[in-house]
């Protein structure tokens, strides 16, 4: 037990990176169009992102791989279960990465307008899509004895998950739009910020209808009023929102990105901490839900597993927060310009 | 059609369209880390310029690999939920430390490689690209290991309904995944190394850098070289291991449907599936199969009639396709030979030029057709002699994957499009000019 418990917490744990890391690529993507007027400006969008994006999706990859190594029941019932919310996302999440590798190559406005559209869908649709996806997760979803979901992508537009699915794509906007307050200055950085504010109070809003709405249509709550000491996860959650708002004020951008992506974390720890046994509840019978017991690997799969998150994963953490450093400035036109190359 | 068929149908296509661009990500990698190895060890501008231009079609190729890979691991899920959860204990495991080991690695310093030309040292940015040839290399074993599991499971036991890990160190160092490792990356050598021969035949055609040019080609050949030679020999051995592990899977390849010791080898041959025989059978070597395959011309083996026919793969297919690869691997060796007499004056050799340029289909085509085997040729097994691949697909409507089929070809044919008229334009663009020597003194 002790095993899956570990299993289910770096699982969630997982995701979570993946939404504080790639959130704001998701964000900056979605609102690329508010903050970036001229052509000078979207290009210093791109670049205050493409040294980072694909090192961010690999932990989408390693979230999904992880899921398939620790709960392969879970990962099928899910992923068939979610067959077209995930195609749209794979979908999208294509056109998002090859317009960081095609747009810059051929030096005309309407090839870069096709690129810029991409982005912007690559990364709302996406953002989108696994907010209503995780919301639909804390809700439960449908699946009968046979692990069979039985419902179609309607049943995952029920209004809790369009709430998710919108506070995601607010919080990630928020997020993207600090992540470009650290890597701009004057006038860009000015809207960025600007927006970031001006989002706020959306997310917020948001936040207390997700979080109302998850005591009424959800039992996520029962595993917090049975240990009310987990209640300072989402307290956390609730502080580090205050946090960035206060820390915008104070134009401490980094500081406030940071602060946004503990949001973000807990947020998603809450809903992960409150599912707990559970993977995926099952609204037509609890015991037809996938739980860490009932859909996890052999214990000797997971502990050869343990072992090798244990020594690869830190490692992984130590050389992208190398490569954040190396790239805390803005890449220059003469950096940008071997990898654009026309 | 039905979700199996089209769910076969849309992995075929998914892995097929990935696989036009992971060899060369295998093998150019290296080339350009010997490039740049070499501009830091003699500061040789010409190898600096060699690095930053096939780079440049490098990042073009490396990205439609990634975006296109990422659906690769999500389809077992969506796709083959109850694969994923007879075998996921095993199978998911080597996908998950793939990701851990290798995507990491190689995304997050394919990044640092692109852009920080002027943020580290020469030396620590070679090294940069050695980390990026060194983590899709590794990758490349992780999931082979996983693809050989497939084809030959070791190291579980059948417990709880499903799959389950027994023995790790029997999956990781069972001798049929490192042959089909060396196997398939050599393939990826042969594949970079025309890639590169092929391009720079394009510039030495029109006599421009000709030096430049000369050099690449040169290191293509080296690479072309060598690993078609070994390819050859590697792959009659793994020929012999397919024989011996899946003998189902070497009658469909030869088209042999009685067993029989002292089996020959038919030169030319036409399957007649629906009648079980040959059509036409044309230049017999008595022998010669029970020779390659067991090293003994009077061992047995087996015919396709040995196996009930819902066990039996396609054999047209299979077929067909052994003899692509087979055949165009004999010509890589043929090729690569001339090139190495012609080394010192494929200048003035136009007519050998003019076909390597022509020849940077043919490695895509036989690694293409090497997977049509292997694959096809596990038929009907997903996991060969436990589960059979129309019991592994997901309880998902037809029309959904119908859906996503379709998605898929339009999505991965605009890919394939751009991807090859970004390469196609690098290529011909050529080196960026050498930089003018600042002059010592004087304005």
């Amino acid at each position: 037990m002790l095993l899956v418990t570990i299993w289910f917490l770096l699982w969630g744990v997982l995701w979570a990176v993946y939404f504080m890391l790639d959130g704001s690529d998701l964000g900056l993507g979605t609102v690329m169009p508010a903050v970036a007027k001229t052509e000078e400006e979207r290009k210093m969008v791109y670049r205050s992102m493409s040294p980072f994006w694909d090192g961010n999706e690999v932990w989408l990859i390693t979230a999904g791989g992880v899921t398939f190594a620790a709960f392969p029941a879970t990962y099928a019932v899910l992923f068939s279960g979610l067959y077209t919310p995930l195609m749209l996302i794979l979908f999208a999440l294509i056109f998002r990465g090859v317009t960081f590798a095609f747009r810059g190559k051929v030096d005309d406005p309407k090839w870069r307008n096709i690129w810029d559209l991409a982005l912007v869908l690559g990364s709302f649709l996406p953002a989108l899509l696994f907010g209503v996806a995780f919301a639909n997760l804390f809700q439960g979803l449908p699946i009968d004895g046979e692990g069979i979901f039985q419902g179609n992508l309607l049943t995952l537009l029920n209004p809790y998950g369009i709430a998710g699915g919108l506070l995601f794509v607010t919080i990630f906007a928020m997020h993207g739009s600090l992540w470009l307050t650290t890597k701009s200055e004057g006038a860009l950085q000015t809207r960025a910020g600007d927006l970031a504010k001006k989002i706020w109070p959306v997310v917020l809003l948001l936040a207390v209808i997700f979080l109302l709405a998850t005591l009424r249509m959800t039992n996520l709550y029962d595993n917090y009023l049975a240990n009310p000491v987990l209640f300072l996860i989402p307290a956390a959650a609730v502080f580090a929102l205050l946090a960035t708002r206060v820390l915008m004020a104070l134009a401490a951008w980094w500081k406030a990105w940071i602060a946004s992506a503990l949001t973000i974390v807990s947020t998603t720890l809450f809903g992960v901490v409150g599912l707990y046994p559970n993977l995926i509840p099952s609204t037509i019978d609890p015991r037809f839900s996938m739980t860490v017991t009932n859909s996890s690997s052999s214990p000797l799969t997971l502990k050869i597993m343990l072992g090798v998150a244990l020594t690869f994963v830190p490692l992984v953490i130590a050389y992208q927060i190398w490569v954040h450093f190396l790239f805390k400035d803005a890449l220059t036109d003469d950096e940008a310009a071997y990898e654009e190359g026309h | 059609m039905d979700v199996l068929l089209l769910s076969r149908l849309q992995f075929a296509a998914a892995t097929f369209f990935h696989f036009l661009f992971v060899p060369l990500t295998l093998g150019l990698s290296i080339l350009i880390a010997i490039m740049e190895t070499i501009y830091v060890k003699t500061g040789d501008q010409d190898y600096l310029r060699a690095a930053k231009f096939w780079g440049r079609i490098f990042l073009v190729n490396f990205a439609v690999g990634v975006v296109t890979g990422i659906t690769l691991e999500f389809q077992f899920g969506t796709n083959w939920a109850r694969y994923s959860r007879y075998v996921g204990d095993i199978f998911g495991s080597l996908l998950a430390i793939e990701a851990t080991l290798a995507f990491f690695l190689e995304s997050t310093f394919l990044a640092v490689w692109a852009f920080g030309w002027k943020r580290l040292s020469p030396k620590a940015h070679a090294a940069c690209i050695w980390l990026v040839a060194l983590a899709s290399n590794l990758s490349a074993l992780w999931i082979l290991i996983a693809n050989a599991w497939m084809q030959h499971p070791v190291g579980y036991v059948l417990r709880n309904g499903r799959a389950e890990l027994d023995n790790f160190l029997a999956i990781v160092t069972q001798p049929f995944a490192w042959q089909m490792f060396f196997h398939t990356i050599s393939g990826a050598y042969i594949l970079s190394g025309f890639f590169v021969m092929g391009v720079s035949a394009y510039h030495l055609l029109r006599k421009q850098n000709i030096d430049f040019f000369t050099k690449s080609f040169r290191m293509g050949l080296a690479m072309a070289l060598i690993f078609s030679v070994a390819e050859v020999v590697q792959g009659h051995i793994h020929g012999a291991e397919v024989a011996k592990i899946q003998p189902a899977k070497l009658a469909a390849m030869e088209a042999l449907w009685d067993t029989q010791t002292n089996a020959p080898q038919t030169l030319f041959l036409i399957p007649d599936e629906k009648n079980e025989r040959n059509l036409m059978e044309f230049g017999k070597i008595p022998g010669a199969l029970s020779m390659l395959a067991f090293h003994d011309p009077n061992a047995e083996v087996k015919g396709l009639k040995a196996f009930p026919v819902e066990d039996r793969p396609p054999v047209t297919l299979t077929f067909v396709a052994f003899r692509v690869m087979v055949g165009l691997g004999f010509l890589f060796v043929l090729l690569t030979f001339v090139g190495f007499l012609k080394r010192n004056k494929l200048v003035d050799s136009p007519g050998y030029l003019k076909i390597m340029l022509w020849s940077i289909p043919l490695p895509y085509i036989a690694l293409q057709a090497g997977w049509i085997v292997t694959e096809v040729g596990r038929q009907p097994w997903i996991v060969y002699g436990i589960m059979k691949t129309k019991d592994a697909v997901s309880p998902v409507a037809a029309s959904q994957v119908g859906i996503s089929l379709a998605a898929f070809i339009v999505v991965y044919t605009i890919l394939g499009i751009v991807a090859f008229y970004l390469v196609r334009k690098f290529a011909i663009q050529g080196p960026d000019p050498l930089p003018v020597p600042i002059k010592k003194g004087g304005v």
